[in-house]
């Protein structure tokens, strides 16, 4: 391909290195400042990347995100992707993970859509793992899980798709959603001439009304969250005083799990 | 400033307190300030941290990383065009702060090359000077060095004997330059030198004959940084190496102010490396049974470091708005250099008698800021002198000349 088109999925979340409280809804509270998701600027790269090999198009970002919430979208544009839109609006709250894929994938579509759609496997605060391929299915178009090598190829995509195993080699036609693991490139650092021009790049910002997509946040939710408990805390490893004889006791272990 | 982003946060007892920005002094950036210094401070947690103390402690400048900054853009960003990044002065601060929070000599690299080779090229050059030089210092492919203070002209540098005489067009460079930083590494100084009327900037290629650089060995401070002698020896240099745009001491000291800047905000970095250093050691270190964090001697000194931090980061703040609109004074650079600089080498004092014995080795990267900043006190107008600057001042009465 001469030219391409990637719109990446990116989620803006609590700073994970401060501490995440819940509100009174047992909702993540968003209210702070929110930056980049990790896992999203991978795909980022990725998109990036793709586009510099095929010579010509652009990236372009969708998010959803409280109180108007930009700062993690300028991340991303300060590494090089060119527009953005941004899906704020108070009705969202409490979205379930399938309203957010019809409201993301409504916001794909008011941005024309694209050759390729890029999300991260999953979020670091939510974890749902659902996202990418419910935006698929809502778009209609085929989807790619796991993605760790991508290959644009006379408009076919080529994937390496990451298994327990090993790798899938999937080929797919264009249009398609895919969704990248961590760690599969090396994310560029955003240039401070990329910080500087990512001021003055679009950054739309609609509503869920905007977009046509009702009815959302709990009235649209398949679920309420009923209580959350604290995860079992992890239990203190086992101690061996080394005599000597200590190797054979990780060995043992180890047969124990299976894992030689 | 983003003073968080720290590992302690979790740790941190003080109950919901950012123990590296007690102010809250991150409010006061906006998004692209505060995108420029978390990224600064990844790239040092990147480029820096991994191989500073190895780089310190066999007295080596990692020269690869030169073009790594190059790309990030952190090589005269608050200069437009040319390549240059085009930021405030408050970005270029907090990429200052970062830096150095890795190693003074590390910042000390990205002032030099920016503040005082590129901007004079910038600010008093003709449009072939900026255009030959600016973009590949910009992108890292070309070092610069300044050249003003001489072995014995120091303090008073209108007291330089550099001198340039004219032979036909061309000009004739003899005399000699002393602690210049990079200067064994770059590929274009700017030398200042008498002419018959009166001091002259010099874009000097380091290749052209007559030009010599002999390196400083044996420093106990600022050693992953080249310090240099620069010797000129009848060096003829075509009419067009002048800079044509300035003439008289105003053109190196504008030069100073620029660097005093970036200067006054990168100790500020280094003082909270030594600040975190310290409070994490002293959260971990027990001895009696618990915690030296726990004792009131050391929380005294913990929190003479929190404040002092604090305190440094909002003049080197405030210094760096007023930059941004062009009201900044020299008067005023000299209030931050004077204190900031003061406060971080006292900082770096404190939080090695927080370390103890562990606080002398470069496992921890206390001494080496210390030491570090001993050289940063002096250079770039010594304490002494921005006192008087300061005491100018405030009574109108020159005590040094």
């Amino acid at each position: 391909m001469e030219s391409m088109n990637v719109i990446v999925c990116v989620k803006q979340i609590p700073d994970p290195a401060t501490p995440g409280a819940l509100g009174a809804d047992n909702t993540l509270k968003r209210d702070g400042k929110l930056i980049l998701d990790e896992s999203d600027s991978y795909g980022v790269e990725m998109a990036l990347q793709l586009v510099d090999a095929a010579g010509g198009g652009e990236v372009s970002l969708v998010s959803m995100a409280p109180n108007g919430e930009v700062s993690g979208m300028r991340t991303a544009l300060a590494m090089g992707a060119a527009k953005g839109m941004l899906v704020s609006d108070p009705a969202l709250q409490g979205s379930d993970a399938l309203t957010t894929a019809k409201v993301l994938a409504a916001a794909i579509n008011k941005l024309g859509g694209a050759d390729l759609i890029i999300a991260a496997t999953e979020s670091s605060d939510g974890y749902t793992g659902t996202v990418p391929e419910q935006i698929a299915e809502v778009l209609g178009l085929p989807s790619v899980t796991f993605a760790k090598k991508v290959v644009i190829t006379g408009g076919t995509l080529n994937v390496n798709r990451q298994t327990e195993a090993g790798y899938d080699e999937v080929t797919c036609p264009l249009p398609a959603v895919i969704s990248v693991t961590a760690g599969v490139v090396e994310p560029r650092y955003p240039s401070f001439k990329g910080i500087m021009a990512a001021k003055n790049k679009p950054l739309e910002t609609v509503t869920a009304s905007d977009l046509g997509v009702t009815p959302v946040g709990w009235a649209g939710a398949g679920q309420s969250i009923v209580s959350v408990t604290q995860a079992e805390a992890r239990a203190a490893g086992e101690i061996i005083e080394d005599d000597g004889e200590g190797y054979a006791k990780i060995v043992a272990f180890l047969e124990n799990l299976k894992v030689i | 400033m983003n003073l968080s982003t720290s590992p302690l946060q979790h740790t941190n007892v003080g109950g919901g307190v950012d123990p590296l920005d007690l102010l809250d002094i991150s409010r006061l950036l906006s998004p692209e300030e505060l995108l420029v210094q978390a990224t600064a401070r990844r790239f040092v947690e990147d480029h820096v941290l991994p191989g500073i103390s190895d780089w310190y402690d066999r007295g080596v400048f990692p020269r690869d990383l030169v073009s790594e900054m190059g790309a990030l853009g952190l090589l005269g960003m608050h200069l437009d065009g040319y390549g240059c990044a085009g930021t405030s002065a408050v970005s270029y601060g907090l990429a200052c702060l970062e830096m150095e929070a890795g190693d003074s000599g590390i910042r000390s690299f990205v002032s030099v090359q920016g503040s005082l080779a590129m901007f004079p090229i910038w600010a008093f050059g003709s449009e072939e000077q900026k255009v030959e030089w600016l973009p590949r210092m910009a992108a890292g492919e070309a070092i610069g060095c300044f050249g003003l203070t001489e072995a014995d002209s120091g303090s008073d540098p209108s007291s330089m004997r550099s001198h340039a005489r004219r032979d036909g067009t061309d000009w004739v460079l003899n005399g000699s330059k002393m602690w210049i930083t990079n200067g064994g590494i770059a590929d274009v100084a700017v030398v200042w030198a008498r002419t018959e009327d009166a001091v002259r900037g010099f874009v000097v290629p380091t290749d052209a004959p007559g030009f010599k650089a002999n390196n400083i060995h044996k420093k106990s401070s600022l050693r992953a940084s080249v310090t240099s002698e620069l010797v000129f020896d009848d060096l003829r240099l075509p009419a067009d190496a002048m800079l044509p745009n300035v003439a008289g001491m105003r053109g190196p000291l504008s030069c100073l102010n620029e660097a005093r800047f970036g200067i006054l905000c990168g100790v500020v970095g280094a003082a909270r490396a030594c600040y975190e250093s310290a409070l994490a050691y002293a959260c971990e270190r027990v001895q009696f049974g618990r915690p030296i964090a726990g004792f009131q001697l050391t929380q005294r000194k913990l929190v003479e470091m929190a404040v002092s931090v604090n305190k440094a980061m909002l003049v080197a703040l405030h210094l760096g708005r007023l930059k941004d609109e062009h009201l900044i004074t020299p008067a005023q650079v000299s209030f931050g250099k004077f204190d900031n600089v003061r406060q971080a080498l006292e900082v770096a004092r404190e939080a090695r008698s927080v370390l103890g014995a562990n606080g002398i080795t470069l496992e921890y990267p206390v001494i080496r800021h210390m030491n570090n900043l001993e050289s940063v006190y002096t250079y770039e107008g010594t304490n002494e002198i921005h006192t008087l600057i300061l005491g100018q001042a405030i009574t109108g009465l020159a005590a040094f000349k």
